[in-house]
C-alpha cells in the first residue's frame, strides 16, 4: 500500500487549561463523563488513528459532540492537539514553524465550511480568488482562476454579485470554488452540505462526486448524515465521544457493524439504495455460473436497480460482471435477505 | 464649646490636640454669629466633617487644607508636566492654527463649492448634498459664515486626530484582552467626567491663549467612541470568517486589512460619526478657554444676555451638527456593503 496522504496517529485533544496533566488519565482509560466530572476537562479526541489515502474521499461521521469538527481542524492545526502525530504528505504538521504552517495551509489544504464563511464585502469572483491573492498572485491570475472554477461549479454570470445576494446552495458553490481555486491536493469539508436543504444537498453531493472523478483530490468530509456518508465515502470513519468506533469500506461497515451504536445508525437507512451488488454477490472463485441466469449485471449496480430489473421476482439469479470479466453470481433471495439489517432480523426472530 | 470636645477628651487626646485657636471666623455664618454675640446654632449632632472636628481639635485638618493640598501638589508637578507635555503637544497648536488660517483664508466662493463637493463624494446622496449647500448659505446670509468655518476647522482637526489615534488604539485593544481591561475604565472616566472638569487641569498646565488647550480638551472627550467602536467592531467580526482566513493561511496583517477592518468598518464609521458629534458639543464649551467659532457667540449671548445672538449661534451649531451627522451617516450606509440584499 502506498503511503497515505494524511495520517493521524495517537491523536488526543482535551479542552481545558491543564490538558497535558489530565492526558494520563485519559490514556489510563478514563471516559468523557468521568473526566468532566472529576477534572472539569472536556475530552475532544481520544486516541485517533486514521490513514487517509490519496485520491479518496474519507468521510468522518458522527453525531454532534462526537468530535468530528475538532478532528478536521487538527489537520491544518486550527486546533492544537494535546498529543499525537499528524503527518501530511510525509511531513509532520506538528513540527512546522509558523511560516511553514501558513505555507501548508495555503498550498496543501483548502477548506469548505458549514456556514460558508465567505467575505461579505467582496464579490463572488474576489471570494473565489481569495486563496491565490493571499499567496500574492497578481489580480489577473486570481480573477482568471476564480472565473474558471466558478464556471466549473455552475456559477458563471454571478461573478459580480455579493454573497448576501445568493442562496445558500449558491454560496456553498462559491465556497467550493474557493477551495478548488486554491488548487491544493487536500480538501477539508466541514459539514459542507449540512446547512442546505435536502434537494440542494443531493445536487451538491453529485457535483462533488463529479468533480472528484476528474480531479482525484484527497477529500476529508465531515458529516452527521449517514446517507451522505455512504454516498460519498471511499473510506468511512465513525466517531463517537471522541474515539473511532469503526472504520473501513462503507459497504463493509453496513453489512458488518461491530458496535450497537453503529447498528442503530445503519438500521434506519435505505439499504437497497446504498448496497451494491459486489457486497452481497457470491464470488465466482472458480465455481460455476448458474445456468438459469436471467441476465448479466454490473458489480456496482445498486440493489434498488436489481429489484426493479427482476420485477420483484425472487427466483431470479444473475451473472455479475466487472467490465468484461465474470466475477460472481447473485441470487435474488440473497438480495432480499441483505435488505434486512442484522439487528432487525434478530429482533424479528426473538419476537416470533 | 464645640460638640466633639468631649469625644477627644474621652479618648485622652486633649494634650495631642493642643489649645484651640482664637476664634477666627471660618464662614459668613460664623461671622454673623460673632457679631450677634451668640454661637451659631447647628443641628444637635453636627456632621463629623473636617471643619467641625477642627473646632474641637486643632490637629485635625480643615477642609480648605485638602483643596489647598491638591492645588499645591498640582502646582508642584506643573513644571515637570509642562516640560514634558509642552513640546509633545506643540504640533497640535500649529495644526489647529494652520487649519484655522486655511479655512479663513480660503475665499467663500471656493470653500462653499468644495464643501458641497465633499458632501457629494462622501454621501452620494442628492438630498444630503442640497441640504448642505442650503445650510451653509443660510449661515452665510446671517453673517455667521466666518465663525462657522472656525468651528468647522477645529472639528476637522480634532476629529482627524481622534481617528488617527483612536483606530490604532481600538485595534490594539481588540487584540489584547488585558489592554482592553485596562483601557476601558479610562474611557469610562473620560466619558463621565463633566466637560468643564477637563478644562480645569488643562488651564493650569497650558496658557489660555494657546490653541492646543482646547484642542486637547476636545480630543480627549471625542476620541472615546471611535476607540470603543473600533474595538467592538473588530471583536464582532464573524468568527467563521476569521477561521476561514486562518484556514487559507492569511498572515495577521492580511487578516487585519482584508477581513477585520473592512468588516468592522460600519462600526468604525459609527464611531467616527459619534466622535464628530462629540467634538461639536465640546467646541462650544471650549469657547470658555478661547476656542473661536460659534461657541463664542453663544457665550456672548449668555454673558451679556444677548438673546438673539445666542439663539442664532445656537441654530448655527444645530445646522452644522445636522450637516456633519447626515454626511457621515450617508457615508456609513454607503460603505456597508454587507447589507446588500436581493
Amino acid at each position: 500500500m502506498t503511503q497515505p496522504m494524511v495520517s493521524l496517529s495517537g491523536l488526543y485533544k482535551i479542552f481545558g487549561t491543564r490538558d497535558k496533566d489530565v492526558l494520563q488519565h485519559v490514556k489510563g482509560g478514563m471516559g468523557k463523563e468521568e473526566l468532566l466530572a472529576r477534572h472539569g476537562h472536556v475530552l475532544g479526541l481520544n486516541n485517533i488513528n486514521v490513514d487517509m489515502q490519496a485520491g479518496e474521499i474519507t468521510v468522518v461521521m458522527g453525531l454532534s459532540g462526537s468530535g468530528k469538527s475538532t478532528l478536521i481542524r487538527h489537520l491544518n492545526r486550527l486546533i492544537e492537539p494535546t498529543a499525537g502525530e499528524i503527518i501530511v504528505q510525509g511531513e509532520d504538521v506538528m513540527q512546522l514553524s509558523e511560516d511553514g504552517l501558513r505555507h501548508a495551509r495555503q498550498e496543501k489544504m483548502s477548506m469548505v465550511f458549514q456556514k460558508f464563511a465567505l467575505l461579505p464585502h467582496k464579490t463572488v469572483l474576489k471570494n473565489a480568488g481569495m486563496p491565490l491573492s493571499v499567496r500574492g498572485e497578481d489580480e489577473a491570475t486570481c480573477d482568471r482562476e476564480a472565473a474558471k472554477w466558478l464556471d466549473r461549479v455552475g456559477l458563471s454570470g454571478f461573478e459580480n454579485h455579493y454573497p448576501a445576494q445568493l442562496s445558500g446552495g449558491m454560496q456553498q458553490r462559491v465556497g467550493i470554488a474557493r477551495a478548488l481555486t486554491a488548487n491544493t491536493p487536500i480538501m477539508l469539508m466541514d459539514e459542507a452540505f449540512s446547512a442546505l436543504d435536502p434537494l440542494i444537498r443531493t445536487d451538491m453531493q453529485d457535483l462533488l462526486l463529479e468533480l472528484q472523478k476528474e480531479l482525484h483530490k484527497t477529500i476529508i468530509f465531515i458529516t452527521h448524515d449517514l446517507d451522505e456518508a455512504l454516498k460519498l465515502a471511499d473510506h468511512l470513519v465513525i466517531l463517537k465521544d471522541g474515539f473511532v468506533v469503526q472504520q473501513g469500506e462503507p459497504q463493509h461497515i453496513l453489512l458488518n457493524p461491530n458496535d450497537p451504536y453503529i447498528e442503530d445508525f445503519v438500521s434506519d437507512i435505505n439499504r437497497a439504495r446504498v448496497l451494491r451488488v459486489r457486497s452481497i454477490m457470491t464470488p465466482l472463485d472458480g465455481g460455476q455460473v448458474p445456468e438459469d441466469a436471467h441476465g448479466e449485471v454490473d458489480v456496482n449496480d445498486t440493489l434498488e436497480s436489481m429489484i426493479a430489473r427482476s420485477g420483484g421476482d425472487t427466483s431470479h439469479a444473475y451473472v455479475v460482471k466487472d467490465g468484461e470479466k465474470t466475477v460472481g453470481s447473485l441470487d435474488m433471495t440473497e438480495l432480499v435477505r441483505a435488505l434486512v439489517p442484522r439487528v432487525a432480523s434478530e429482533a424479528g426472530a426473538r419476537q416470533s | 464649646m464645640a460638640f466633639y470636645d468631649k469625644l477627644f477628651s474621652a479618648l485622652g487626646l486633649s494634650e495631642w490636640c493642643g489649645t484651640p485657636d482664637d476664634k477666627a471666623p471660618l464662614s459668613l455664618a460664623d461671622l454673623a454669629a460673632q457679631a450677634g454675640g451668640e454661637e451659631a446654632s447647628g443641628p444637635l449632632i453636627p456632621i463629623p466633617s473636617f471643619d467641625n472636628l477642627h473646632e474641637s481639635c486643632n490637629r485635625i485638618w480643615q477642609s480648605r487644607d485638602v483643596t489647598n493640598g491638591i492645588e499645591e501638589g498640582f502646582l508642584a508637578a506643573k513644571p515637570v508636566l509642562k516640560t514634558v507635555l509642552d513640546p509633545i503637544t506643540q504640533p497640535l497648536s500649529w495644526i489647529l492654527d494652520g487649519a484655522l488660517w486655511l479655512f479663513e483664508a480660503t475665499p467663500w466662493f471656493i470653500m462653499v463649492p468644495l464643501l458641497v463637493a465633499i458632501s457629494w463624494y462622501a454621501s452620494r446622496s442628492r438630498p444630503v448634498t442640497i441640504f448642505v449647500a442650503v445650510s451653509i448659505m443660510l449661515l452665510a446670509v446671517v453673517d455667521h459664515y466666518d465663525v462657522a468655518m472656525q468651528t468647522l476647522s477645529i472639528i476637522f482637526v480634532c476629529t482627524t486626530i481622534s481617528v488617527l489615534f483612536g483606530v490604532p488604539i481600538g485595534i490594539a485593544m481588540s487584540k489584547s484582552d488585558r489592554l482592553q481591561k485596562s483601557v476601558v475604565p479610562l474611557l469610562d472616566l473620560l466619558q463621565t467626567l463633566p466637560t468643564f472638569v477637563y478644562l480645569i487641569p488643562l488651564i493650569f498646565l497650558f496658557s489660555v491663549t494657546e490653541s492646543k488647550l482646547y484642542g486637547i480638551a476636545i480630543i480627549l472627550y471625542a476620541i472615546v467612541p471611535v476607540i470603543r467602536l473600533t474595538d467592538l467592531g473588530i471583536r464582532l467580526v464573524d468568527r467563521d470568517v476569521i477561521e476561514a482566513a486562518n484556514a487559507f493561511g492569511m498572515t495577521d496583517r492580511q487578516k487585519l486589512l482584508r477581513v477585520q477592518l473592512p468588516l468592522a468598518l460600519p462600526n468604525i464609521m459609527a464611531g467616527i460619526n459619534q466622535t464628530i458629534m462629540m467634538s461639536l458639543a465640546m467646541v462650544v464649551i471650549a469657547s470658555l478657554v478661547s476656542a473661536p467659532g460659534l461657541g463664542v457667540n453663544v457665550l456672548r449671548g449668555i454673558r451679556n444676555l444677548e438673546l438673539g445672538v445666542g439663539i442664532v449661534a445656537g441654530i448655527g451649531i444645530v445646522l452644522l451638527a445636522v450637516i456633519l451627522d447626515r454626511v457621515s451617516k450617508a457615508a456609513l450606509t454607503r460603505v456597508d456593503k454587507t447589507q446588500v440584499k436581493h
